[in-house]
């Protein structure tokens, strides 16, 4: 390949950013000084770091799963992606131009354009819609009338804040959330919920600097932990343990999962697992014995375990809560995972809107290498493994595991065709094993109770306990672990039903991939098997509450819109169907149909139809879902308030 | 050095087609398939020459035992497979899909096939709304500064709400930014090809990339630049592949827009490049005694329909002395 990357020299604080991140540039060939007539870079030749093994396979591939970090250094330092920027993490990283662009525009936390030191994501989506209706912004602030970046916060908003709609930021629970995301020397990301509109005023009024500090984070919502923490397994350590104490959580019987998989040897552990019948709790229930086995049995090496934690599903927030407040259990049982099937470095592949647990995720590791539970002879066992925390940088499509594979490669976030599945050829093409944090969680319950135990909990199908997320009209929203099978009732139940005892309206399970379900469904047992039976999936635990006073047509536009923003395009039934099926809805809401009502459901089906069938993946696959599953139980219609049957 | 082995070891897989036993060898696609028991599957972003990218969803096909439809084009064909051409599911994505890429993309140039599946699958584009012009996009960028299309800038994420009444389009300017070739992304049906044309399965040039998510995803240099400040070295592979007539020679171009385009009256001439050595193959496509567009036969081992910026563009000094005269 002839790199030609023709952007000016970047700045001295772009190249800091950058350096940052990928060490000093050894020779101009590889990123220093060059006569600006040059445009045209050749492979150096010189040995750099990580690389050296030449320009045969193309000496970019070998350190291009650093773009996304470096391309966060430059947002994180300068507010945006400059072309001079970007320019240099070319030329350091031997990538075109043209592909790096287009991997960094496929991300909504990465902009192009000076803007100001302060950008404020604010959670529009549906569980905070439901608990505390449309966010209001400072009226004058640029950027919220439209949601459009390009020019938000242009050089006349320079020091001022811009605020712009987000989809969940994955506090549901507050019932209402912003993400911070701050350039410049104190560059870094901040989560703030509940926000309310006193906090806007105080954040305005304040500045950047004085707001952030004057802000207190979010608290702990697992009410079980006050009225009933002897029925808590996977949470059983939140609001216990201090997350920032490897003694505090070894005390807790923390690495007693690790010794006993030491001892047990990888072949003794995917029995346990499968003897526990664990099902995977990202979204598809595949049995996860079976994932380890295939990745530890396949002979081509190196192996790779990947902690998904991309958490992005609307009304998910279970992954957070576990990692903010237990983050030691997550390094544990990827290192767990890692022995058991052969891989000696694994990735936590976080969602680039949760700060707090990066932070501690980030220090958990470094204790537990420094003690010997992470890195070489891990435990004296004999065997190495570590891992490294990637960040998302906002892309609901890069929790699908294989675009998971591509973003961390430093490609663009899109799915890829499945078969190769990843047990074959998954991170850098080679086999990977992946799982959900909760997934994980559970194999360090089975692990430290015996299979047995664990699966006598729940229903013959599924087994254990499951996390589920309450949020919306609900009275006391928050993180709930019930046995598989509780029925739906109860765990509303627990959470107190609906808030102000008012009517229900329809239950959303599984979030904006699931669908939803309505009063008479309440006896429903949440388990994979009655969920599929009555027609819907527990997907990642969401329960968000609507009561009678919710506009539902409101909702599935909400829906609608985060598919289309969140597809990444790729494939034709999903790229234009969300767009159709979002202007559809649009037309039902305004009663400007095109031919009768009917014409525009069959249209709506239709759409349904070649999505569910003909697109690459899950998003496309599951994108008509909540919306068809609204109109079976009259949820849409020109008239749509009024309870559902 | 990669080492098959000889056709004759090959394994053969039997399966059938539309409930017609058929045998290929191990490795063909369920497109081989059908192309051999002589059953028409469409295609948009399939070629011969590329890596299947398997986006454009009009080759699906149903197959025993999947959830979903599978992408005939790129799926391989395994022992016992049973598969459907022609059921309603398939039909109905096709149809879909059609409807869809109809309903946003000028698909006027876009080929006999193209036109012919619409009315074939009953495709109605319209039962979408009025297609919305370029100035009505939503992508709009709100500081009031426009630098080229509105989709170039479009930001990843976050959209204003549609108002429903009209539907959204790639429509756009055509970019013209160099002598050689225009960029009409309105026709644009984002089948990859050029992309990977430009880069590894051909030119490793890497000029031109995918950029944007969702419905803004566009073909695209860094931040949109124009093509003399990109690493475009005009080889006009990307041309050669594009199905659409979104990539086209400046001649054709203008020629379309004089309404001078004539294919009744062309003739195609296959030569060799006089260039350089390699013996790349061209066909001239010769209008009214001018070489109008230059393109190169996919199926010529050589070069396999790729060519450089002399053999692509370097036909004016053949105009030139035969114009000498015009
Ligand atoms: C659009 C899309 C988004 C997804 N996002 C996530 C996610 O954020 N976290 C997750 O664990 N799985 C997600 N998945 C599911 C993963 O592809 C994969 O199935 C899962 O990580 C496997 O883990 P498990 O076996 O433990 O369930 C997503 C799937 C799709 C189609
Ligand atoms: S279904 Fe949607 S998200 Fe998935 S590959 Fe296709 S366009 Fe991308
Ligand atoms: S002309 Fe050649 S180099 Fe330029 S964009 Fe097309 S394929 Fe790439
Ligand atoms: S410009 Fe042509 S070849 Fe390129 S993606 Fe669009 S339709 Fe395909
Ligand atoms: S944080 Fe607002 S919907 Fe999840
Ligand atoms: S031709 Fe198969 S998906 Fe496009």
């Amino acid at each position: 390949m002839d790199l030609r990357v023709t952007a000016a020299p970047a700045t001295q604080e772009e190249r800091a950013a950058v350096d940052s991140v990928l060490g000093l540039p050894t020779s101009g060939w590889s990123g220093g000084e060059r006569s600006p007539f040059d445009g045209r870079v050749a492979f150096s030749g010189v040995p750099d770091g990580a690389r050296g093994n030449g320009r045969h396979k193309g000496a970019a591939e070998t350190r291009r799963d650093l773009l996304l970090p470096a391309l966060h250094a430059l947002q994180e330092r300068i507010g945006h992606i400059s072309p001079e920027g970007l320019g240099y993490v070319c030329r350091r990283l031997e990538v075109p131009p043209a592909e790096a662009y287009g991997v960094a525009s496929a991300y909504a936390l990465f902009s192009f354009d000076a803007g100001p030191e302060l950008v404020v994501h604010v959670c529009d989506d549906i569980a905070c819609l439901a608990a505390s209706g449309r966010p209001e912004p400072p009226a004058a602030s640029p950027g919220v009338a439209n949601g459009h970046s390009p020019g938000v916060g242009g050089p006349a908003s320079v020091g001022a804040i811009a605020w712009r709609p987000s989809p969940c930021l994955g506090h549901c629970e507050h019932g209402s959330a912003v993400l911070a995301q701050r350039s410049g020397e104190e560059g870094g990301r901040t989560t703030l919920a509940p926000f309310t509109s006193a906090d806007y005023q105080k954040l305005t009024d304040l500045g950047p600097s004085l707001g952030l500090a004057a802000m207190a984070g979010p608290d702990v919502r697992v009410p079980q932990a006050a009225t009933d923490r002897a029925s808590l397994r996977l949470l059983r350590r939140v609001g216990v343990v201090d997350p920032e104490s490897l003694d505090s959580y070894r005390a807790a019987g923390g690495y007693e999962a690790l010794r006993r998989a030491i001892a047990l040897g990888p072949a003794g552990v995917i029995e346990e697992l499968k003897q526990a019948k664990l099902l995977g709790r990202g979204g598809a229930a595949f049995p996860t014995g079976l994932k380890w086995e295939a990745v530890a049995r396949n002979p081509v090496r190196p192996h790779y375990f990947v902690a998904n934690a991309d958490e992005s599903e609307p009304g998910t927030f279970k992954d957070r809560v576990l990692l903010d407040h237990d983050p030691y259990a997550l390094v544990e049982a990827l290192t767990i995972a890692g022995l058991t099937t052969g891989a000696e470095r694994g990735y936590v592949y976080l969602r680039g809107e949760y700060p707090l647990a990066e932070s501690r995720l980030l220090h958990a590791a470094e204790e537990a290498r420094r003690k010997g539970l992470l890195g070489e002879d891990v435990m004296a066992s004999g065997l190495n493994f570590d891992l490294e925390v990637r960040r998302g940088a906002g892309a609901y499509i890069a929790g699908e595991e294989t675009a998971l594979f591509n973003s961390i490669e430093g490609r663009r976030p899109e799915p890829r065709n499945k078969p190769p599945y990843p047990a074959d050829r998954g991170l850098f093409q080679k086999p990977t094993g992946v799982n959900n944090v909760e997934t994980l969680f559970c194999v360090l319950e089975i692990l430290s109770r015996g299979s047995l135990e664990f699966a006598a909990c729940g229903t013959e199908g599924s087994t254990g306990t499951r996390l589920f997320c309450l949020s919306g009209c609900v009275t006391s929203p928050g993180l709930y672990e019930v046995p598989l099978g509780t029925t739906l009732r109860t765990l509303l139940d627990l959470a107190g039903g609906v808030r102000g005892d008012r009517p229900m309206r329809a239950v959303l399970l599984g979030g904006a991939a699931g669908s939803f379900v309505g009063p008479s469904d309440l006896d429903m047992p949440l388990s994979f098997e009655g969920a599929r039976e009555a027609g819907t999936t527990l997907g990642s635990g969401v329960v968000v509450v609507f009561d009678d006073t919710v506009d539902m047509a409101d909702i599935l536009r909400r829906i609608a819109q985060f598919f289309r923003d969140e597809s990444c395009g790729q494939c034709v039934p999903c790229r234009v169907g969300t767009v159709r099926q979002e202007e559809l809805l649009a037309r039902i809401a305004s009663g400007t149909l095109i031919g009768s009502e009917g014409d525009e459901l069959a249209l709506l089906a239709d759409l349904g139809v070649v999505m569910r069938d003909a697109s690459i993946c899950g998003l496309g696959q599951t994108a008509s879902s909540a919306i068809e599953s609204a109109v079976r139980r009259g949820l849409v219609s020109t008239e749509t308030r009024g309870p559902v049957s | 050095m990669t080492l098959t082995a000889p056709v004759s070891l090959r394994r053969q897989v039997p399966l059938t087609i539309d409930g017609q036993p058929v045998t290929v060898f191990e490795g063909a696609t369920i497109l081989d398939a059908c192309s051999q028991q002589g059953v028409e599957v469409p295609t948009l972003c399939f070629l011969e020459t590329l890596t299947p990218v398997n986006v454009c969803r009009i080759c699906v096909v149903e197959v025993t035992g999947s959830r979903v439809l599978v992408p005939a084009c790129s799926r391989k064909v395994e022992p016992g497979m049973e598969v459907q051409t022609a059921s309603e599911r398939v039909r109905t994505s096709r149809r879909m899909v059609l409807e869809l890429l109809g309903s946003s993309v000028d698909l006027s140039l876009a080929g006999d096939d193209v036109q012919r599946w619409i009315s074939e699958y009953g495709a109605r584009p319209e039962r979408h709304g009025r297609q919305a012009t370029g100035d009505e996009g939503d992508a709009g960028s709100v500081d009031g500064v426009v630098r080229g299309s509105t989709r170039d800038t479009a930001h990843a994420g976050h959209h204003a709400a549609p108002s429903g009444d009209a539907a959204l389009t790639v429509a756009q300017p055509v970019k013209r930014d160099n002598p050689q070739y225009v960029r009409d992304y309105s026709r644009c049906i984002l089948c990859y090809k050029c992309v990977e044309a430009c880069g590894v399965d051909a030119q490793n040039t890497f000029a031109i990339a995918v950029a944007g998510r969702g419905f803004d995803a566009r073909i695209s240099t860094e931040f949109a630049i124009d093509l003399p400040d990109s690493a475009c070295v005009y080889c006009g592979n990307c041309i050669g592949v594009c199905p659409t007539g979104a990539l086209m020679f400046v001649s054709e171009h203008d020629m379309r827009a004089r309404g001078e385009w004539d294919e009744s009256r062309q003739s195609v001439t296959r030569t060799v490049c006089p260039y350089c050595g390699v013996g790349c193959n061209l066909e001239l496509h010769v209008q009214d005694n001018r070489i109008v567009k230059v393109m190169s036969p996919l199926d010529h081992d050589v070069t396999r329909g790729n060519l450089c910026v002399k053999g692509r563009f370097g036909f004016e000094f053949a105009q030139a002395r035969d114009g000498g005269a015009s």
